[in-house]
């Protein structure tokens, strides 16, 4: 990703941890394996089903060596955004092997499946990964992506939410939902105990907290802004916090006014809150930020669950605990947060439409997501009948916090058109950060520029 | 010249010397054709293809999703690169022109000191290759290498020398877009400067660019005829005088290579501010281009090509001009 402006995590990628020395030496030796073995295949097609886990129903376009006519016709295309080598592509490829379906991968590195998705949707898999927000709404409105209300009829294990995030603007539902994170306030309980904090649940005992731990030398909230996506996190807290989730939508959609008083109470209530935040943001990356709330620097951190992936301190993962963002309207309430959800969509036109079907609805299935849980315990299972007692620490609290939710938003740069996030937003907040007090300025360049894109 | 080629070819025939004569045979021909051709069509078909291609994209507006679904909207583009997004333009096109200053002045420092290992310095050799390693790291790199080890606001090297590492005192080098100075411009509501953090990254971009001139000047001294440096002390020049009248004139063609690179390299700069993932108040016209047209946000092709053109235009406007002021020199 990387651009300028890089997107924020995906769920499936939740999980991983930061490449170590002795990773990347591992990893190289995997890579140099897999360029011998795999000397004649081709990257796209990198191999599709590992033999073996139900043996009848294989494509016999296994493994890279394989560069002859499979009968491709029978098996479903299906493009993933993991690369070989990841946990997170252990998990899909664990996953898709599960449903039975015989199917031909193209596994693409996360970053470059996302930045090229505009030419990949060209000449798309007859399945592909994506998540829930404006962007699948768009591309089912542009007609990229396919109908697949009729496989929603046999997915009985999903909630309601899943179904509304599923939906485009049609009614129709276009996503299979996988996983999803939250975004949360992450501490360290033995910091809590040792000093006698408590979990505040309103802006009062927020700001008190805040001023307690400023007072014993701590930074309430550490902060980072390296990539532009992180403060995008605190920005929808608060204003699904004073202004509710359906002001969120609406203004992302476009229909809301960035100079209204609305959005200028959030920049206000930002402003104040920043003393209490690690200063100048712009020039850290989240990573930076996850290292002070280890060492106790900061109390605090608001960010995705994923902030655990930055360490592999036990001890410390253990201490490690999140709570919802406080409610800072009592009329407004604390029911809404961001929480990611990834899926799998179908092609406008796919190749394959009955086959990638029937593959859809065993994505849907437990079998699926036990598979991938059992590779790739990180993000939580959007599959509601999914087994509790399978949760690691994390992903149960995680599946505690986002139930009790009554409002999910995908998150700022998934709920709007990601030119405007890129090209406006992402800008737009960095030179907030780096003078507050040009809000104004700032808020009346979004509105004039929003026209360009929505 | 009597190459076997010129001997085996058929004299001309009647109805050929009409024609005009060609010392060329049917072979050369073709290897002319070829060699010359390829080139061409390649060039044509990856250069000039796609140049009007944007050119013609950027009166429209497109997605980028469906061929045929762009739609004309004549100047609208141009006017909403200067008037709706005139924040970004103006202090774009202000970072490219400080950064044309700036490196011309790095060019300046790189022929001092091509100069002075020129003139054999013991351990001449070590100094050459110390200035001339980050040359061979690509511009990005070299920003990753900057960004964390030199400007990481804990970590950092400046940081831990300076003892700013702490929580509060640290200097934020790659994140700080407060302005070293700023100047407004009539009709303009931006005002226009320098952030310390662009200021930051030419440091980085000196440090290699330094190193690039050094080694180029230093290449064109060595061949330059050491009989002239002696009979300019003869004649009684002191070091200044001998190097102003005598080696750069002689180094002409040098010079305009040193000149060429360096314009270049500061309107096309967009690798290191790209690898930094730009930080506010350090974009350049080559990363608003990249912006509007490549990746999710890639969806405003209309918009992104027409940046394109702009800043083609400017280096065209640079290339007429010295294509002008060559061609004039080389006829008097």
């Amino acid at each position: 990703m990387s651009e300028g402006y890089e997107q924020s995590p995906s769920p499936s990628d939740v999980g991983f941890q930061l490449v170590t020395r002795r990773g990347l030496i591992v990893g190289a030796a995997a890579v140099a394996g897999v360029g011998l073995l795999a000397a004649c295949g081709d990257d796209k097609d990198s191999g599709s089903t590992t033999p073996g886990t139900d043996g009848g129903t294989e494509t016999t376009a296994a493994g890279g060596t394989d560069t002859t006519a499979a009968p491709s016709g029978d098996a479903v295309t299906v493009g993933v955004n993991e690369a070989e080598g990841t946990k997170p592509y252990d998990g899909a490829k664990a996953g898709l092997d599960a449903t039975g379906v015989p199917y031909k991968g193209n596994f693409v590195d996360h970053n470059s499946f996302q930045d090229n998705i505009t030419s990949y949707l060209q000449q798309p898999d007859d399945l592909f990964t994506w998540f829930a927000g404006y962007r699948m709404r768009f591309f089912a409105e542009k007609g990229l992506a396919g109908d697949i209300s009729g496989v929603w009829e046999n997915l009985p294990d999903f909630t309601e939410g899943f179904k509304t995030a599923s939906t485009g603007n049609d009614g129709k539902q276009y996503l299979v939902p996988t996983s999803y994170y939250p975004w949360a306030v992450h501490y360290r309980k033995s910091l809590f105990e040792e000093k006698g904090y408590t979990v505040p649940t309103n802006k009062d005992e927020l700001l008190a907290l805040a001023t307690k731990m400023q007072a014993d030398g701590l930074v309430p909230f550490a902060y980072a802004n390296d990539g532009k996506w992180p403060v995008q996190g605190t920005f929808d807290i608060l204003n699904m916090r004073l202004n509710g989730y359906q002001f969120h939508v609406d203004l992302l959609a476009g229909k809301e006014d960035w100079t209204g008083e609305k959005v200028k109470a959030v920049f206000a209530l930002w402003t104040t809150l920043l003393p209490f935040h690690q200063e100048n943001p712009n020039g850290r990356t989240w990573q930076e930020a996850a290292t002070a709330l280890e060492s106790k620097e900061a109390g605090m951190y608001y960010l995705g669950t994923f902030v655990s992936s930055n360490s592999t301190d036990q001890a410390y993962l253990d201490d490690l605990d999140f709570f919802n963002f406080p409610e800072l309207d009592p009329a407004i309430g604390a029911t809404a947060l961001d929480a990611p959800i990834d899926g799998f969509m179908m092609a406008g036109e796919p190749k394959n439409a009955e086959g990638a079907m029937a593959m859809l609805t065993a994505i849907g299935s437990l079998e699926f997501i036990d598979a991938v849980n059992a590779v790739n315990p990180s993000a939580v299972p959007a599959n509601s009948k999914f087994d509790a007692s399978k949760f690691t620490a994390i992903q149960a609290k995680s599946a505690e916090l986002v139930g009790s939710a009554e409002f999910i938003a995908q998150f700022l740069d998934r709920d709007t058109s990601p030119d405007f996030v890129s090209n406006v937003i992402a800008d737009a907040f960095a030179n907030f950060h780096a003078d507050p007090t040009s809000i104004d300025s700032i808020l009346s360049d979004i509105e004039t520029q929003k026209s360009q894109y929505l | 010249m009597t190459a076997p080629v010129q001997t085996t070819a058929t004299p001309p025939q009647g109805r050929r010397r009409r024609r005009r004569y060609s010392q060329l045979s049917r072979g050369d021909k073709i290897t002319l054709w070829l060699m010359a051709g390829i080139p061409t069509l390649i060039h044509v078909v990856f250069v000039w293809v796609p140049a009007f291609m944007t050119i013609a994209l950027s009166f429209t507006k497109w997605d980028g999703l469906k061929l045929g679904t762009w739609k004309p909207v004549g100047f609208a583009n141009y006017w909403a690169v200067f008037t709706v997004f005139d924040g970004k333009f103006f202090p774009a096109l202000f970072n490219n022109i400080i950064l044309l200053v700036f490196l011309s002045l790095c060019s300046i420092i790189g022929v001092l000191f091509a100069y002075l290992l020129d003139k054999n310095i013991r351990g001449s050799a070590i100094y050459q290759s110390i200035f001339y390693m980050p040359v061979v790291l690509s511009l990005a790199i070299v920003g990753f290498i900057w960004k964390s080890v030199m400007y990481s606001p804990r970590q950092g090297l400046f940081n831990v020398v300076l003892g700013r590492t702490g929580q509060g005192n640290q200097i934020d080098w790659v994140g700080n877009s407060e302005k070293i100075f700023t100047f407004n411009i009539p009709g303009l509501d931006t005002s226009l400067g320098l952030t310390k953090n662009f200021a930051a990254i030419l440091v980085a971009m000196a440090w290699r660019h330094i190193g690039y001139v050094m080694v180029l000047y230093l290449a064109g001294l060595k061949s330059v005829d050491p009989a002239m440096r002696e009979a300019a002390a003869i004649d009684g020049c002191n070091e200044w005088q001998a190097f102003r009248r005598v080696i750069f004139p002689v180094m002409k063609p040098i010079n305009v290579v040193v000149f060429v690179i360096t314009v270049i390299e500061a309107l096309r700069a967009f690798d290191i501010i790209f690898a930094l993932k730009s930080p506010p108040g350090t974009k350049v016209l080559g990363v608003l281009v990249r912006d509007n047209l490549v990746g999710e946000g890639g969806g405003q092709v209309g918009l992104g090509s027409a940046y394109g053109v702009v800043l083609l235009l400017l280096c065209l406007g640079f290339i007429i001009w010295y294509l002008i002021n060559n061609y004039r020199e080389t006829e008097t």
